[in-house]
């Protein structure tokens, strides 16, 4: 896998699919990262007592995270192809994106995972549309930003 | 929570990681080159969704007709459409059009130590108090 072709990205997103789905089935809730992130956050709200399996708010979120950052690591490590990395804009505009994704993606209830991929293969309308928005969104400031920066 | 428990959190976290790095989005320059449309496209982040929904929605029907009802599974009930959602998604877009990174990227960069994640992410994090603090955490 040194070489990038157009099956890195068909084997990267199964592996993202089998990884969401072991995380829903595991924690009963949809693995976003943004939500997971986000509620890392805040106060842990308990699970209601119904829900016996003992899953409390932030360790499994945390745990979860870490792996996410510990097997991109790896990868980083054993492939090339996967540790390419071309930065694309300047530091100042790192910040003010990283501003704004964090607060789009907890005003919508969700990011490229969590509405993306989770909520449009289960069929939710709300997944469905927020997904449509943010990539045409991000494609009209994609469009803009290479006009005004040329 | 078991340990067994949390080291498979941990596998699925890697394994999302990994899938993450292996398909490209981790470089900012595949994922703006998916997003503009009209400059050299490049159809790689396309791929990944395809994967990823297609794997996830036919895993979560496996899931439901084979569960005897031991697990709890959420339900694929839409929230309403409203302004929030629009708004934020709209938002969201803003931001990784400016920046070419979402949320679970700009973490797996931490795992390289790469600058550009080690500012984003902590501005990521203000940018979500920010929305909980004034509007409160979501549903």
């Amino acid at each position: 896998m040194d070489h990038y072709t157009l099956l890195n990205p068909l084997i990267g997103g199964i592996l993202i699919g089998l990884a969401s789905l072991l995380a829903t089935v595991l924690s009963g809730k949809i693995p976003g990262i943004s939500g997971v992130f986000g509620r890392l956050l805040v106060p842990a709200t308990p699970d209601p007592p119904s829900r016996r399996s003992g899953a409390t708010g932030k360790t499994w979120r945390a745990v979860f995270l870490l792996g996410l950052i510990g097997g991109a690591a790896l990868s980083f490590a054993l492939w090339q192809s996967a540790a390419l990395f071309r930065p694309m804009r300047p530091l100042g505009v790192m910040a003010i994106a990283g501003l704004l994704v964090g607060f789009g993606t907890r005003l919508g209830g969700g990011c490229t995972s969590g509405h993306g991929v989770c909520g449009v293969a289960m069929g939710a309308k709300d997944s469905v549309v927020a997904t449509l928005i943010f990539i045409a969104s991000a494609m009209v400031t994609v469009f803009i930003y290479n006009r005004v920066s040329l | 929570m078991k340990t067994g428990k949390l080291l498979l959190f941990f596998v699925a976290g890697g394994l999302f990681g990994s899938g993450l790095a292996v398909s490209g989005m981790t470089d900012p320059a595949r994922v703006l080159g998916f997003l503009d449309v009209f400059g050299a496209w490049d159809p790689a982040l396309l791929f990944v969704m395809a994967g990823a929904v297609a794997v996830y929605g036919l895993g979560m029907l496996a899931v439901r007709r084979f569960d005897s009802g031991s697990l709890k599974l959420p339900t694929a009930a839409s929230s309403p459409i409203d302004r929030r959602l629009v708004i934020g998604a709209a938002i969201f877009g803003l931001g990784w059009g400016l920046g070419g990174f979402c949320p679970g990227p700009a973490l797996a960069n931490l795992g390289a130590l790469r600058v550009e994640a080690l500012l984003f992410v902590p501005a990521m994090a203000i940018g979500m108090r920010l929305a909980q603090r004034f509007f409160g955490a979501d549903s």
